[in-house]
Formats: C-alpha cells, structure tokens, sequence
C-alpha cells in the first residue's frame, strides 16, 4: 500500500542536504520498523520518493514523503514509532494512506505556501512591505531565468498566486513542481534589484520557511490547490 | 532549541554545513551546569572522516556513561570554514553544546595517522588554545593524545600536556576521577600533570628530559621527577567482551566514508607481519565472544538504522567463530536488506562461498595483498601468503565468476631486489594468465588487475625499526621498474598500475620515527600553511622542506641513517609487552629470510604473554 507522509524539518536541521534527508529517513523507516517494500535486484533500495527538494537553509512544516510498505500500522502508532526515532528538528506530521491508483507526490506537486522574513536589519528600507506589493502589482515581472538551455527570459508573475505582508512576514503562495517551479528567494532577488539596491540578496539574508506543498485538482484553467496530504486517509 | 556557534552567513557560505551542527541521532546531549567534567574528544581531520572512526565511538560513549561528564566531538574544520573562524575570531567550538572547547577541562585528540600533525596545531590554533603545552594556564583545558601516533608521541611532546598510550578503556574512568580531586584542591596544573603520570598508560611529556649525543642520536631519557615513571606501560583490556562498546554509535547526516555498523570481532593479530606497526601494538590478539557480537550487531543495526555492518579487525579469516557469525548475520540481515561488508578476508572457499552469498559477483573485486612481489620478500616481511595460495584463490574465484581483482604490494621493502620488483609483475601477469585458463564460456568479458603499489615506512616497534628508509628518488625508481616491467607482459592490457606518491611517504617516515627536535619543524610547517597533508590536493612539500631548513633539521637523519642495533630510540620509554630482544630476533631472522609462524601455530616468546590473556593464554584453562 501507498503511505503519504507530512514532516516537518525546522531548527539546526535546516542546514542539512536533500540528498542528506533522503539517507535519514531510509534510516528512521529502520529505527522504526516500518515494514517498507524494496526494489527487486541485487541492490534493492526501499520505495520511497519525496515530494520537491528543499534547499539548504529553508525551514518546513510542510515536506512530503512516499513509501510503499507492506503492512502498514495505524497512523497513531507509526507517527508515535517514527518520532521515537527522529532527530531534534525533524517530526512526522502525518501518515495517511492512499489510494492504490494515486500518482507519487513528485508528480503532483503544483504549489506551495512559503513564509518569507528578512533577517533583522537587512531589510529594504522603511515601508518596504507597501513598495513589495506595489511591486507586485504590475502585469508582468520579467527574469532572466537560467535553464537547460541557456539564460532565458520568463515572466514570474503568473507563478505568484496570492502574497500578502502581516508584521513584516511575507506570506506566498507560489507555484512549483516541475512545470513552473518559482523559489521564493527569487522574487525577492527580483525585487532587490529592481529597487537598485546595488546588491544580490543572499538566501542567508532571508529566512524561507515553507507552509505546505499542493497538489492541483481543478480542471482546465481553473485552479483547485489541495494540501498533499488530504489526498490520503488516516489509517485507524 | 539548541544554538548554533555559527551564523546563517557563514553556515550558508561553507561547502558543507551540516559538518558542523550536530545534533546527529545518538548525539548525546546533557545539561553542562550538572557534570564536572567536559572532555572535548577530537579527530583531527575533516568531519566525514573523523566520525568514521570507531575508537571515538567507544570513547564516547565510555564517557558519556558517567553523569560526572558530558564527552562531545570535534573536528578540524575544512579550509572555507578555517578561514571564516579566523576572519570573525570565532572559537573552535563542540558540536553538541556548540560551545567553545577552549572552556572545557580536556581536549582529547586521537592521531591515527602521521599526516594529521598540521590537522592538531590547526584545532588548537582554531581553539584558542597555545600550541605550546608550556604556555597553556589553569584557564586552559589539558590537551590529551591517544591512538597509534601515540606509540611515538615525541615529535608532538611540545604539543601535548600528556599522551594516553594503550586502549582508553581501561585508565581514563581514573584519569577522570584524579582530575575532580585535582580541580577541587586548586593545586597547579603542574600538579595534576605529576598525579596523572601515576596513572598506568599516562605519559606527560613535561616531566622528561631527553640528552643527546655528538652524532646526534638519543643519549637518555630520563624522568625529571619521582612521580614521572621510567617505563609507561601500554594499556590493553584484557576482557574483551566485557566492556565498553557502543549500542547507539552517533550516526551522521553527511555520507561518512564508514557509513556503516562496525563490529570489531577482535584486537590484535596472530600473524607477526614485520612491517605492520598494528600488528606488534596490539599483542595479545583477543577475541570478542559470539553472543556478545550476535547481540550488539542486532542492537547496533536496530538504533542506527544502517543498512550495512562491517567486521573490522587486522585479520577477519583469523577469528576462530566466523563462520558462525557470518552465517548469523547472512540470516538476520537477509530479509531486511542489510548488506554486510567482510574487509581483509583471506580468499579460499570459505570467503569465495560466503562472498558470494553476501555480494554482488559481477561487480565486487578480489582483494589481495602479497605486499611483496617474491616469495624471497614475502619471507623477509614474514608475509606468510605463498604463490600458490594466491594463485589457488583466485582460480576459484575466477571460477565462480569473479573477473576482478586487485593486488596490494609494498616498494622499498629491506633488502629489495630488482627481481623482488620485477616479481609484482610477474605475479601480476600469472594470475591474469590463469583467468584464461577458464573456458571461455565460463568467463565473464575479460579481467581487471588493478596493482597499486605503496611505499614502505619504517614504524616503531616493529622488527623493522632499525631499517633504513628509500629517499624519494629510490621510490620512484622502483616504482618505475614495476611500470616498466608490466608493460612487458603478454596480459598487460589486463593489468593496471597504481602507485602511491613518494614525498609524502617520506614525510610520514621522518615523522613516524622522529624525536623531539621534529616538533619545532611541525609547527613551522603549520606556520608556513601546511594543512591537510593527507589531502593530496593540500600537500605542498616546498612548505615542509622550507620549514626542515629554517629548523636546522636534516630528514635524512630520520629516514635513510643507519640505526645502530643498541641506538637509543625516541619511543624507548614505553613498554607494550612485545620485548625490544624479540624485534631485534625477528629484524636478524628477517635478513636471513626466516619465518616466525603465527601465534596460534606456535608461541614465539614475543612478550605479550604479560598481560595474561587472550592468544597467549588460549587452551590453557
């Protein structure tokens, strides 16, 4: 069976790689005894895949993980062994079950909610909350974006669904996965260099703190963003 | 929350950052107001090679048993954040408080490796600590070595408050509580360096005095006060199944180069190889108990999470249980996908058998390691792997349908001939020539012999102490026969050729057999940005031989001299069981070209019987 599982990777542990995340959780599936299934082969390697990589330095309450398993327990009692084993920073948030024709969480993966803060006194000026959104508020923004194929220019505008600025925290949702993946460090870069503030802001100047991944359920045109996890069920 | 010694800038700016944040599984957190000691334990190299070492495991969770005292780790920051610590003057700090460790009341640095010198003066540089043991005051922690460098710790006597010779287990718990006294009496650091060099095992350079003669060699060497010993004996547990050892090894975020469960079955080794310094250190060979292995590998595996565990030891075929512990572990790693690593086997059908059931043939490599390229050598060194035996092997192997191998030898051996050179090739070429004999059917594509080539190093307390060591060109001379002489045989497009670099081999020997007059040129080597040695890419030469120069020192007197049979040597003064008179036997039988068997075919009086147990004291109950 299909498992979904919502972690949270907050703390010290925001330093830590993908690649690095991917090798502890193989370890807490162990430390927990999760009865995961694994590869055929020689070198089988558990049936597991993440939802979209988060980058060194960013904090979350939302991070996906898949695993198919075997035999699965109750939600309670694999959030209770999981988080026996996990480290300071990194908790199980959920454990649902999902349905034997559901596509893996990469694949879905369509938006995403992030918290975006400057760090204290690297902020743009005075009243720069009204001067982000004003910026904001122009039909189109232009970057150039590097690609496989060299630099090109796109417009991110349309990839920034809502942004709102509460107590100097900028709240975003954005879109991501593989179509059109916008890192919320780059519309912020984006807005550093259109106030021609002379410098690139460094993602250690901001603190990025993702909310939640989505997955996109609307039809033709019309979006319909679900949290990742509400397409599985608690197991009782 | 814990906080971090270093700021999102800098974290966000270095290659790695998760080498320095800590709070791995199995990190062991305490309140620092509730013990009386913190002991800093440091591998001087980068992260993801000091945690895979397991005698900082041990230790570490040795200490961390004791309410009394909070053990963390540290290691030596790679070179962006070397250069970020001294740029905002921030302190060396330990991972798991992230508290500078210049605070602590010890610094405990195991030296491994000869190459790490620079690495030491780095950390305690970083730490704020004086190089110099001399300059150091009541406000700084004692600074401790232990590990096989420690067997000749005086090119480092100015570095060091005092060294741990032997096995941790058995003195620090009483290192530890002789330390509490000396804190409460607030007497001076001087008189915790004379209560501590009572302690069995404990060296303290500082109460030494060293005299030389005109050619230079040592004269004596000599205590500067009653309580300083005139021996130091080596420590070695002797109930090997009945002590410290880690359930819950820390596991790291990072990929360490052991990324795996280690079990040592046993210390020590039977064998006697002449050039192996492990191999006389470590008398009496002592083996861990079945159950017990059985029991930590399980529990081990279960709070790791690890999805291998490896046997270490000198000589894995040598311990009398293995078949029985393979087999357990084939069947308890089996169905949960656990791989398990079996490093120095000895290629028969045995190994052959359980290799194949535990690895993938197509893509492992036979391993061996002759170290000499003829029997002649092989008998010089005591290297009891005949022709035949090799040949034997990896026919079988050949056989069962491995088509891989690599072959381990050592150039600049005493008493070294060209044919002995020339020989690696030809053991080389008959051993490709024996993977045609199998019908072609049989044959998976062609074979890959891959023979890498180091150079020798002469190491205290092994019979070959009082060799003389190749210059760097003799090296690389030998190192080109071996070149040549492949490049003549018929299979040569099997057959590939590795060898090791010279300048840094003959740093290692200058400090491996080094005295005190070597530490001034360490830390001027340091001083002129020597870092890294072991990192080829790091190691500048011109640097070292600069600082030889500014020193006054000649390497030549460490390396190519001749050494008397009654030379005085810097490591006299310390006792590990094996006679200097059974060296001197072995270093005579090996210019004669003869062999000494095994322990376990015959007692060869090595000395190692004193500490009562283990090999020695076998089918004696």
């Amino acid at each position: 069976m299909n498992i979904r599982i919502k972690f949270s990777k907050t703390g010290p542990l925001r330093f830590i790689s993908h690649l690095d995340v991917m090798r502890y959780f193989q370890k807490v599936i162990r430390r927990a005894d999760m009865d995961i299934c694994f590869s055929e082969g020689f070198s089988p390697h558990m049936l597991m895949s993440f939802a979209a990589p988060l980058g060194v330095g960013l904090t979350s309450e939302g991070e996906y993980v898949d695993i198919r398993m075997n035999h699965a327990p109750s939600s309670r009692e694999a959030l209770e062994r999981m988080n026996a084993v996990m480290a300071e920073g990194m908790e199980a948030i959920s454990f649902r079950r999902l349905p034997d024709n559901s596509k893996n969480a990469m694949s879905i993966v369509a938006a995403a909610d992030y918290e975006v803060r400057f760090r204290q006194g690297r902020e743009p000026g005075k009243d720069w909350e009204k001067r982000l959104l004003d910026f904001l508020d122009q039909p189109a923004i232009r970057v150039l974006k590097d690609t496989k194929k060299g630099q090109q220019e796109v417009d991110i505008r349309p990839w920034i669904y809502d942004c709102t600025i509460q107590d100097g925290v900028i709240r975003m949702q954005v879109s991501a996965g593989s179509v059109h993946n916008l890192r919320p460090e780059l519309f912020i870069q984006v807005f550093a260099l259109h106030e021609r503030q002379g410098y690139l802001v460094t993602s250690s100047e901001l603190h990025i703190h993702r909310l939640e991944i989505y997955a996109d359920q609307g039809t033709e045109g019309k979006r319909r963003l679900i949290p990742l996890e509400a397409l599985g069920e608690d197991i009782g | 929350m814990r906080k971090l010694a270093l700021t999102d800038e800098i974290l966000m700016s270095v290659e790695k950052p998760a080498r320095y944040i800590g709070g791995e599984v199995n990190a062991v957190m305490k309140e620092k107001q509730q013990v009386d000691i913190r002991f800093a334990m440091c591998f001087p190299d980068v992260y993801e090679i000091g945690m895979s070492h397991l005698g900082i495991q041990i230790l570490y969770d040795m200490f961390n048993q004791r309410e009394d005292i909070w053990c963390e780790r540290v290691y030596a920051p790679w070179e962006d954040l070397d250069i970020a610590l001294r740029k905002h003057k921030i302190p060396l700090f330990a991972l798991e408080s992230q508290d500078p460790i210049k605070d602590f009341d010890f610094l405990g640095i195991t030296i491994q490796y000869e190459m790490c010198y620079t690495n030491i003066l780095q950390v305690l540089d970083l730490a704020q600590i004086p190089l110099q043991a001399k300059a150091r005051t009541k406000e700084h922690p004692f600074v401790i070595g232990g590990g096989p460098c420690a067997y000749n710790p005086e090119p480092l006597a100015d570095f060091f408050d005092l060294f741990y010779i032997g096995e941790g287990e058995t003195q620090y718990y009483h290192l530890m509580d002789r330390y509490k006294e000396w804190k409460k009496s607030g007497a001076s650091r001087e008189a915790f360096l004379k209560q501590a060099a009572q302690v069995p095992g404990i060296y303290v350079p500082s109460l030494y005095k060293v005299s030389y003669n005109e050619d230079k060699t040592i004269a004596s060497m000599t205590p500067n006060c009653p309580e300083a010993p005139e021996k130091v004996q080596k420590q070695a547990v002797l109930h090997v199944s009945d002590t410290f050892y880690p359930t819950k090894p820390v596991v790291p975020y990072l990929k360490a180069t052991q990324d795996r469960v280690v079990l040592e079955i046993q210390r020590g080794c039977i064998r006697g190889c002449r050039f192996c310094q492990a191999g006389m250190l470590y008398r009496p060979t002592r083996e861990r108990d079945l159950e017990m292995l059985k029991k930590y590998a399980v529990e081990m595996l279960k709070n790791t999470g690890y999805e291998e565990i490896s046997l270490s030891s000198l000589s894995s075929s040598d311990y009398s249980r293995l078949e029985e512990l393979v087999n357990f572990l084939i069947e308890a790693c089996g169905p949960k996908k656990i791989n398990i690593s079996l490093p120095s086997l000895r290629i028969d059908a045995f190994s052959l058998d359980v290799m194949g059931k535990v690895q993938d043939v197509k893509k492992s490599s036979l391993t061996f390691a002759p170290e000499a390229g003829s029997q002649r050598l092989r008998d010089v060194i005591n290297k009891g792997l005949t022709e035949e035996m090799i040949l034997s092997g990896a026919g079988q192997a050949f056989e069962g349908g491995w088509n891989r191998v690599k072959l381990y030898f050592m150039l600049g051996l005493p008493t070294e001939q060209e044919e002995d050179m020339k020989g690696i090739a030809w053991l080389a070429e008959k051993i490709a020539g024996r993977y045609y004999e199998v019908p072609k059917e049989q044959r998976n594509g062609k074979c890959q012999i891959v023979v890498s080539t180091s150079f020798f190093v002469p190491k205290p307390f092994t019979p070959f102490q009082w060799a003389q060591m190749c210059t760097k060109e003799e090296f690389l001379h030998r190192a080109y026969v071996v070149n040549h002489e492949i490049k003549e045989q018929k299979n040569k497009k099997s057959i590939k050729y590795n060898w090791h670099e010279a300048d840094v081999t003959v740093l290692e020997g200058i400090l491996a057999r080094g005295d005190r007059r070597v530490g001034p040129v360490i830390q001027k080597a340091y001083e002129n940005g020597c870092l890294f040695d072991s990192w080829s890419e790091f190691f500048k030469n011109e640097r070292w031989q600069k600082a030889f120069e500014e020193c006054g020192v000649d390497p030549m007197f460490y390396t190519t001299r001749a050494r008397a049979l009654d030379e005085v040597f810097p490591w006299d003064f310390i006792d590990i069981g094996v006679s200097r008179r059974f060296l001197e036997k072995e270093w005579e039988r090996a210019k004669e070209g003869v062999v000494t068997p095994n322990c376990r075919q015959s007692c060869s009086g090595c000395g190692a019987a004193v500490f009562g147990g283990g090999v020695c004291h076998e089918h004696q109950n």
